[in-house]
This record gives structure tokens, C-alpha cells and sequence, in this order.
């Protein structure tokens, strides 16, 4: 009896291949964007890889990642948002009206913007939690309210331009303590090479422990080969980044969060729960969690991050247009997806939704430097996502 | 008698699992065939590669049927070929009526146009046939599982029936409805229809069955001839687990100490219709260490009582005061009944008990997060160590604990919901149809695991639908009929007609 216990417990000695076909999904997706960014990066003759453009990359792409990581959760819970797009509009008109026609300090505009954004959360999610309306169509509503108040609030015009120190929240860029020292930014380097050791260090740490537990492991030779990848992945671009301006705030910002949902959703009681609910609500709720409780906050957080996207991408466009965020719900919700997430929720992973989301920006940003025309860039987009998707439901049918 | 059909040598192999090795199977002309055997053993898997679900070439042996061999590439050829599949898991469609669903696929049309009239009259003549007494126009939906059963029946009528399949068929049928259903095969058999019985209740498979095939581990232990004497229960028992089980319940000296739960004038009305009482003012006492029994039929409102006792989780305008250890309890919601130590393991595992798409782990752990983590921080070894604890304790068989729920089987799903229940470390449990489903061992499992939880001092409240079953672990049972305890008895002094007495009397009390 025991030893059978035992025996059933030893670790798995698993190939490295058969290990890596069975967690395929995780390691495909960071290998599909590796292979786009070389890809493009080929084709492009580097152009796409060139410090100035992925520092472009990184600014272009930071709203569509920060709103991923809210989208995620309404995704994992079994919903949707739509209206995310225009509440990015919503928000960047109302703090342009703020700072330009009102001329207020930009501390407490950013802070009022954030304070909106959870409210027009709370509205949807309290249609959706507590009133049961379909999450599609509340936020569909939304999609066209939000669009037409940012059209009101800004009267069909452009406002701007920002007070500058706004503007830092997207263009600026960290300091260097090592300014002039280097032809590079140090700071910045050093950042990335730390960043690497972190993440080499915290995955040496967790397999030390599931081995001490026995838990089925990726084999010796895998783990490295992927850690030292990641690692040298990230202090390669650390090092392009650093040698034109460094890092831009924004990928702190970005970076900072990234890090905030990844542990909330892996590692609390939080995260667990709201993958139950996705799961099967039913079961969760008599399980003794308080689900609506649970989706209304997913929508409050998804109302904050959406704001916050919109003040970066008006600081980014130093204006607030009515048309901003135009169609970035769609874009949003295809980096989750691709990054694994099932429509019918339980299953995605943060890392998996910020991956997806740089697919997409990768793919936007290669296809504009080969002078692809934005109708066969929505094409091929498309297929992407279709394709990705159509992968895991393959995969899934034959396992 | 002849053979209508004869499966020869199948062998169906999954990647890393034989699941049908060398079966033989052969029914006669106008029989009814038991297929018993415990979870797993292959009938699922047997009855799919009949029915063309695993298509020709996926499997290996030889199908005959009528006398010649076949193929089946789909499920259309194995049902134009006079097999129909009923399977467990009815496969009605709610919104549409009892016509537009028998007829489905398959409808009476000339130029794709449905002749709705025609239609109607032939189902009534269905209906006729399989006794039900409803309106073709009635939707599926508003109809209990017993006659939406009737109505899966009509609807392999319909077709060209030679030989009716039916997977676990009364599963989720209560005795007079079984009985029904029963009488039907009897019927059926009366008029040549051969049928394949894939049931887990034996005293069904005795009372009705010709033959018995049984099935372990995806071989073919044994094929018993009920007609020329009938077969024993024991027998049939001891061939599907292959080991001798001495006692169908496990043996128990009960230690009932004083009065640990109680609810008084529980009162739940309807969710959807608010003047429908379910619950009528039901009184309950259970003690520690004892195992108490609810008793009824299907529709008595016994799941609807546990939930609406277990933090409402069922109806509307809930009264009625509950007491543990004497002191008066809110249990309002249901974190604030598991916070004072009610447990509710649901009738209904796939739906309302796990997470399908979650591990072990995860499940296990749902109900009580808070003592896998600290300040909200999962500490993810403990939860291993809490989860394979349970495994162990339990007897779960999985490859490991990080296995998806999905693929368990019954038997040990059933015990991973048990495993988050116990590990919310409950003091009073409700149990519902805890054994439904689920193979004779694992039944036996799950019985030690009860006696073991009444010997550790807590309150065991069982519903079941299988009568011997709360006579064989319970020490007293209540009788609920329509809404009410309608009796209550200690168990050593209750049989089955002194409850279906109760049941049919309703408001006699037995002493």
C-alpha cells in the first residue's frame, strides 16, 4: 500500500521532448513570438530590432499589454468587455478637459481619471454580477455611451497639447544615475541584467521546492535551456533599450503590473477563486464563494486599467481625439486569447495574455515597417488569432 | 435462439490504456442483456465502438450483426442498421416540445417542408406506446427526468429499433418511475425488441435481465444465463470486483452523543414561483456521531432542504431557525454555514460540486483556502501535501493529484468532493445521493469514509433515493414526502415498506 503511494509519487523522468509536447501551449506561445520577432526581425533587415524601434515597440503597445492583464481576469471569470476602447476615449477626453480647459495639475487629474475608470467598472459589473445581464451586452452598451460622451466632452474636436510633465507618463524616460559615464544608460542596463537574475533565481527556487515535494518536473536540460533563454532574451533587449534613451516610465509601469497580476492570479486566494468561478460558477458559489462579489471587482479592475491606458495613450498622443482607442477592445481580447485563454473561462494565464498582446504588436509593427497596408495587416491579423486559437482546440480535442 | 448480435474479440486501445481487450458479447433475439461492471471496466467504451461512436478501423474483432458483418463508420449507420443508444446523459433538447425533439434530425418532410401534422399524430401513437401521458406540445423542459426518459425511448421508437441500448437508464429515476421504465423493456422484449441494460443497480438487472454479461478491466469475466435459474446478486457482485466482499455496507458500533444540529420549522419556497412552498416546516435533530437518513422520493424536496439549509442556496422566503450545539445560527450564506461548520456535498458532482477543468489540488482545496494560505498567499507544497493527505485517506485513483478532474472516473470524483469537504473541516455533513453513480467498491469506500466521520464525533445526515442503502448505515432515517417529514424511525426497526408506507400515507406518523 505504501509503497505503491510512494512509487506513485516519484517524479516523473521525463523526456525533454515528451514533457515539452505535453506543455506544448506554454512554451509555444513564447516560441511563436520569438520566431515573429525573428521573422520580422529578418525581413525588416533589423529595422524591427533597431534600439529606436523597440523602444517605439514598447511605447506603442504598453496600453494594449495594461488592459490584457484587466481583460484576462473578466475573460477567466467567463465574460467580456467591450467597451474598453471607448472608456480608454472617455477617460483621455475627460482628463484633457481637465488639465487644458481647466487647467488642473495633472496628480489629481490622473487620480480622478483612475477614480472614473473603477466607477464606470462598477456600473457594468454591477449590471453583470448582481443583475445577471449578459456581460456582451452590458458592455456593448457601454461601448457606444462611452464612445459618444468622449464625442461630447471633447465637442468632435482634438484637444491637447498636455502640460509636459504629463507627457512624461508616456514619452518620458527613467533617469540614469550613471548619466555621462557611459555611452549607454546603465541604469536601465543594469535593471534588466537584476530583472534576469530575479526571474533565473525565483524559477531555481520554486524547482528546488516542487523537487523536495516531488511534483512532476520539467527535465534539467529544458529548465535551462528555457531560463537561460529568457534571461539572455531580457538583458539583449535591456541592452538595445539602454543603448537609445534607456527605459521609457512606462515599461516600469508595465513591467510593475505585469509582475502585480501575475503573482494575484498564480499564487492568492483571489486569483484561485476567480479561475473557479470561470470554472464552474455554480460549484464556486457552494464552495462558499461570494462570485458576484468576485466579478463585479474583475470589472472594477478592468474599468481602472482601462483608464489608465487611456491617460497613457492621450499622453502619448500628447491629445485626447474622440477616436481614440478606436477597435482596442478587439485587440485586447485577441492577446488574451491568443495567449490561451478559453472563451468559456477557468483557463488563461496572465503571461500568457502579455505575450499575446506583443504577438500583436510585433506583427502590427513589422507589417508598418514592410509598408504592408493596414487592410492586409487586419487580414493577416485575423487569420493569427483564428489560427492560435484553432491550434488549442486541436490540441485540446486530441488530448 | 438465435444471435441478433455478436461482438467478437473487440480490442480498443487509448494511447497508454487497453480499454476493451478480447471482448466477447452476444445477445440473443428478444432479450434484455445486462451489461454490469464497475466503473471503468469498459461497458462505456464497449457500447461506443457498437454504436460506431469509435468508427470501423479504431478498434480491432469483429461486429455481427443480423447475421452479417458490420461496419459502423458513425452513429448514422449503426441506427439505420436498427441500433439506437440511449445514453446516460439525456440528449433532449429543453426549448423544443416532445415532438419537435423526437422527430429531430429525422423529421416528416416533403420538399424540406415539415408536415407538423403528420408529425403529431405519430408521436401520439409513440407516447401510447411508452405510456406517457403528455401532450406532443409540451416542451422537453417542463418535464421531470422520468418522463424525458420516456420521451428518449419514444424517440428510439421512432426509428427502425432493433436493438435498444441503454446506459444506466434509472440512474437518476426514482423507484415507481424505474418501476415504469422496467415494465417498458418487458414489454418491449415482449415484442422482439432485444435491448443491452447497462445498469449499476442489481436488483434491476435480476428482476428484468435474461442474460448478464459481466465486465472488469476491459475484459469479459463471464456471461450468466438468468433464464434457466436466477442469478445471485452476491455472484454477480463478487465476478465485477473480482475480490469477495463479505458485506455490501461496512460494519460500525455507533457513539451518538447529544444533540449537535438542529433546525425547527424550516420553511423554503420556490425559486421561480414564490407561492410553491418546497420545504413545509420540517423539524430535524441530528447527534454527534450519528448518521442520520432522509428518505423520499425524487421531488420530495430533500436536496432542496439540504440547500436551502446550507447557507440558502436554495429558494426564496426561507424561515425557520437552526441550532448547533443549542445555540441559534445564521446561515444565511454559504461562507457563513461553512464558517460554523456545515458541509453540503452535492447529488449533482459534474455541475455543482467540481471544477471539470481544475486538478485534484485545486478542488480539493476550494472550500478552504484560507488553510492552504497565509495572508491570502497560497503556500502551493502545503496544498500538495493537503491534497495528497487525501488521496491517500480517501483512496483516490489518479495518475497524480495534478490530474484534471475531468478525467476521473464517478467513483473518485465523487471522493475528491468528499476530500473538500472534509478538508473545510465540517462538524455537521450533508450528504446527497453520495453514492449515485458509482461502483459497487467505491460505494463500499465511500460507506467506511462515513462511519469513519460519524466515529470522529460529527453529524452525518445521508439522502439517498436507494432504500437499502440508508438502512444499511444509517441509525435513524426521517421520511419526506412532498416537503414534509412525514416519519421518522430508527433504523433498526425500518424496512422498505414501512417507508414506502410512510411515503404513500404521508401524514402517518410511524412510531
Amino acid at each position: 500500500m505504501t509503497s505503491e503511494i510512494q512509487g506513485a509519487l516519484k517524479p516523473e523522468r521525463a523526456a525533454p521532448f515528451a514533457f515539452a509536447r505535453r506543455h506544448l501551449r506554454e512554451y509555444g506561445i513564447l516560441m511563436a513570438l520569438i520566431a515573429i520577432m525573428a521573422f520580422f526581425g529578418i525581413v525588416t533587415d533589423g529595422t524591427l530590432l533597431n534600439p529606436l524601434n523597440l523602444t517605439n515597440l514598447v511605447l506603442q503597445n504598453s496600453y494594449i499589454v495594461i488592459m490584457a492583464l484587466g481583460m484576462l481576469l473578466v475573460i477567466v471569470t467567463g465574460h467580456i468587455d467591450l467597451s474598453v476602447g471607448s472608456v480608454v476615449a472617455f477617460v483621455g477626453a475627460l482628463a484633457a478637459v481637465m488639465m487644458v480647459q481647466y487647467d488642473m495639475h495633472f496628480v489629481p487629474v490622473t487620480i480622478l481619471s483612475l477614480l472614473v475608470g473603477a466607477a464606470i467598472g462598477a456600473a457594468q459589473g454591477s449590471c453583470v454580477a448582481f443583475f445577471k445581464v449578459p456581460s456582451f451586452i452590458v458592455t456593448l452598451a457601454g461601448m457606444l455611451v462611452f464612445r459618444g460622451l468622449a464625442l461630447t466632452l471633447l465637442d468632435g474636436r482634438s484637444v491637447g497639447p498636455f502640460p509636459a510633465e504629463f507627457q512624461r507618463l508616456s514619452s518620458g524616460f527613467i533617469g540614469d544615475a550613471f548619466a555621462g559615464l557611459t555611452p549607454i544608460h546603465l541604469t536601465s542596463l543594469l535593471l534588466a541584467v537584476a530583472a534576469a537574475a530575479a526571474l533565473v533565481f525565483m524559477s531555481a527556487r520554486g524547482r528546488a521546492k516542487k523537487l523536495r515535494y516531488a511534483v512532476e518536473q520539467e527535465p534539467f536540460a529544458l529548465f535551462l535551456a528555457k531560463n537561460a533563454v529568457i534571461a539572455g532574451v531580457i538583458v539583449w533587449l535591456g541592452y538595445l533599450l539602454a543603448s537609445y534613451r534607456g527605459f521609457p516610465n512606462v515599461l516600469l509601469i508595465m513591467i510593475t503590473l505585469i509582475v502585480l497580476y501575475t503573482f494575484v492570479t498564480m499564487r492568492t486566494t483571489v486569483g484561485r477563486r476567480i479561475y473557479a468561478i470561470g470554472g464552474n460558477e455554480k460549484a464556486a458559489k457552494l464552495s462558499g464563494i461570494n462570485t458576484e462579489r468576485l466579478t463585479f471587482y474583475a470589472f472594477v479592475n478592468m474599468g481602472v486599467l482601462a483608464a489608465l491606458a487611456g491617460l497613457i495613450f492621450a499622453a502619448r498622443l500628447n491629445t485626447a481625439t474622440p477616436k481614440a482607442g478606436l477597435s482596442f477592445e478587439l485587440d485586447v481580447i485577441a492577446a488574451c486569447f491568443i495567449g490561451g485563454a478559453s472563451a468559456s473561462g477557468g483557463v488563461g494565464r496572465v503571461t500568457g495574455a502579455v505575450i499575446g498582446a506583443f504577438i500583436m504588436g510585433v506583427m502590427n509593427n513589422g507589417m508598418s515597417i514592410l509598408g504592408i497596408g493596414i487592410d492586409w495587416q487586419q487580414v493577416i491579423k485575423g487569420l493569427v488569432l483564428l489560427a492560435a486559437v484553432f491550434l488549442d482546440v486541436y490540441n485540446k480535442k486530441r488530448a | 435462439m438465435n444471435a441478433i448480435l455478436e461482438m467478437r474479440g473487440i480490442t480498443k486501445t487509448f494511447p497508454g490504456v487497453r480499454a476493451l481487450d478480447n471482448v466477447n458479447l452476444v445477445v440473443r433475439e428478444g432479450e434484455i442483456h445486462a451489461l454490469v461492471g464497475e466503473n471503468g471496466a469498459g461497458k462505456s467504451t464497449l457500447m461506443k465502438v457498437l454504436s460506431g461512436v469509435y468508427p470501423y478501423g479504431s478498434y480491432t474483432g469483429e461486429i455481427h450483426f443480423q447475421g452479417q458483418e458490420r461496419r459502423f463508420r458513425g452513429i448514422a449507420d449503426s441506427e439505420s442498421a436498427g441500433i439506437i443508444i440511449i445514453h446516460q446523459e439525456l440528449a433532449l433538447v429543453p426549448l423544443l416540445s416532445i415532438t419537435e425533439n423526437i422527430f429531430l434530425g429525422n423529421e416528416p418532410a416533403r420538399y424540406g417542408i415539415i408536415d407538423w401534422d403528420a408529425a403529431t399524430e405519430r408521436t401520439r401513437a409513440l407516447l401510447r406506446k411508452v405510456g406517457l401521458r403528455e401532450s406532443p406540445a409540451t416542451l422537453v423542459g417542463d418535464l421531470g427526468v422520468g418522463k424525458q426518459q420516456l420521451v428518449e425511448i419514444a424517440k428510439a421508437l421512432s426509428k427502425e429499433v432493433r436493438l435498444l441500448i441503454l446506459d444506466e437508464p434509472t440512474a437518476s429515476l426514482n423507484e415507481s418511475d424505474s418501476e415504469a421504465l422496467l415494465s417498458l423493456l418487458l414489454e418491449f422484449k415482449a415484442h422482439g425488441i432485444a435491448s443491452i441494460l447497462i445498469s449499476h443497480k442489481l436488483n434491476e438487472v435480476s428482476r428484468v435481465a435474461d442474460s448478464v454479461t459481466v465486465l472488469r478491466d476491459g475484459m469479459t469475466v463471464e456471461t450468466l444465463d438468468c433464464r434457466a435459474e436466477p442469478v445471485s446478486e452476491d455472484h454477480v457482485i463478487r465476478r465485477m470486483v473480482g475480490r469477495e466482499l463479505a458485506d455490501r455496507y461496512p460494519r460500525r458500533q455507533p457513539r451518538v452523543g447529544e444533540v449537535l444540529f438542529e433546525v425547527r420549522d424550516w420553511t423554503a419556497h420556490h425559486p421561480l414561483d414564490a407561492e410553491r412552498v418546497v420545504v413545509k416546516g420540517v423539524n430535524m435533530a441530528v447527534r454527534r456521531g450519528e448518521v442520520v437518513g432522509i428518505a423520499g422520493l425524487m421531488g420530495a424536496g430533500r436536496t432542496e432542504f439540504a440547500m436551502s439549509v446550507f447557507g440558502r442556496s436554495y429558494g426564496r422566503r426561507i424561515s425557520g431557525q437552526a441550532f448547533i450545539e443549542g445555540r441559534e445560527v445564521d446561515l444565511g450564506t454559504v461562507p457563513r454555514a461553512i464558517g460554523n461548520g456545515l458541509a453540503y456535498v452535492t447529488e449533482d458532482r459534474k455541475h455543482l460540486g467540481l471544477i471539470l477543468n481544475e486538478d485534484v489540488v485545486h478542488n480539493v482545496t476550494l472550500a478552504n483556502l484560507d488553510g492552504v494560505a497565509s495572508r491570502s498567499v497560497i503556500d502551493e507544497m502545503r496544498e500538495l501535501e493537503v491534497a495528497n493527505d487525501y488521496r491517500r485517506r480517501l483512496n483516490i485513483r489518479c495518475s497524480d493529484v495534478s490530474q484534471t478532474t475531468l478525467n476521473l472516473s464517478g467513483g473518485n470524483q465523487q471522493k475528491v468532493v468528499l476530500s473538500k469537504w472534509l478538508f473545510a473541516e465540517p462538524r455537521v455533513l450533508f450528504l446527497d445521493e453520495p453514492t449515485r453513480g458509482i461502483d459497487v467498491g467505491a460505494k463500499y469506500e465511500i460507506y467506511t469514509i462515513i462511519n469513519q466521520l460519524a466515529a470522529a464525533g460529527k453529524a452525518v445526515v445521508v439522502i439517498s433515493s436507494e432504500m437499502p442503502e440508508l438502512l444499511g448505515i444509517c441509525d435513524r432515517i426521517y421520511v419526506m414526502s412532498e416537503g414534509r417529514f412525514v416519519a421518522e424511525m430508527p433504523a433498526a426497526e425500518a424496512t422498505q415498506e414501512k417507508i414506502m408506507r410512510a411515503i404513500m400515507k404521508g401524514e402517518e406518523k410511524v412510531p
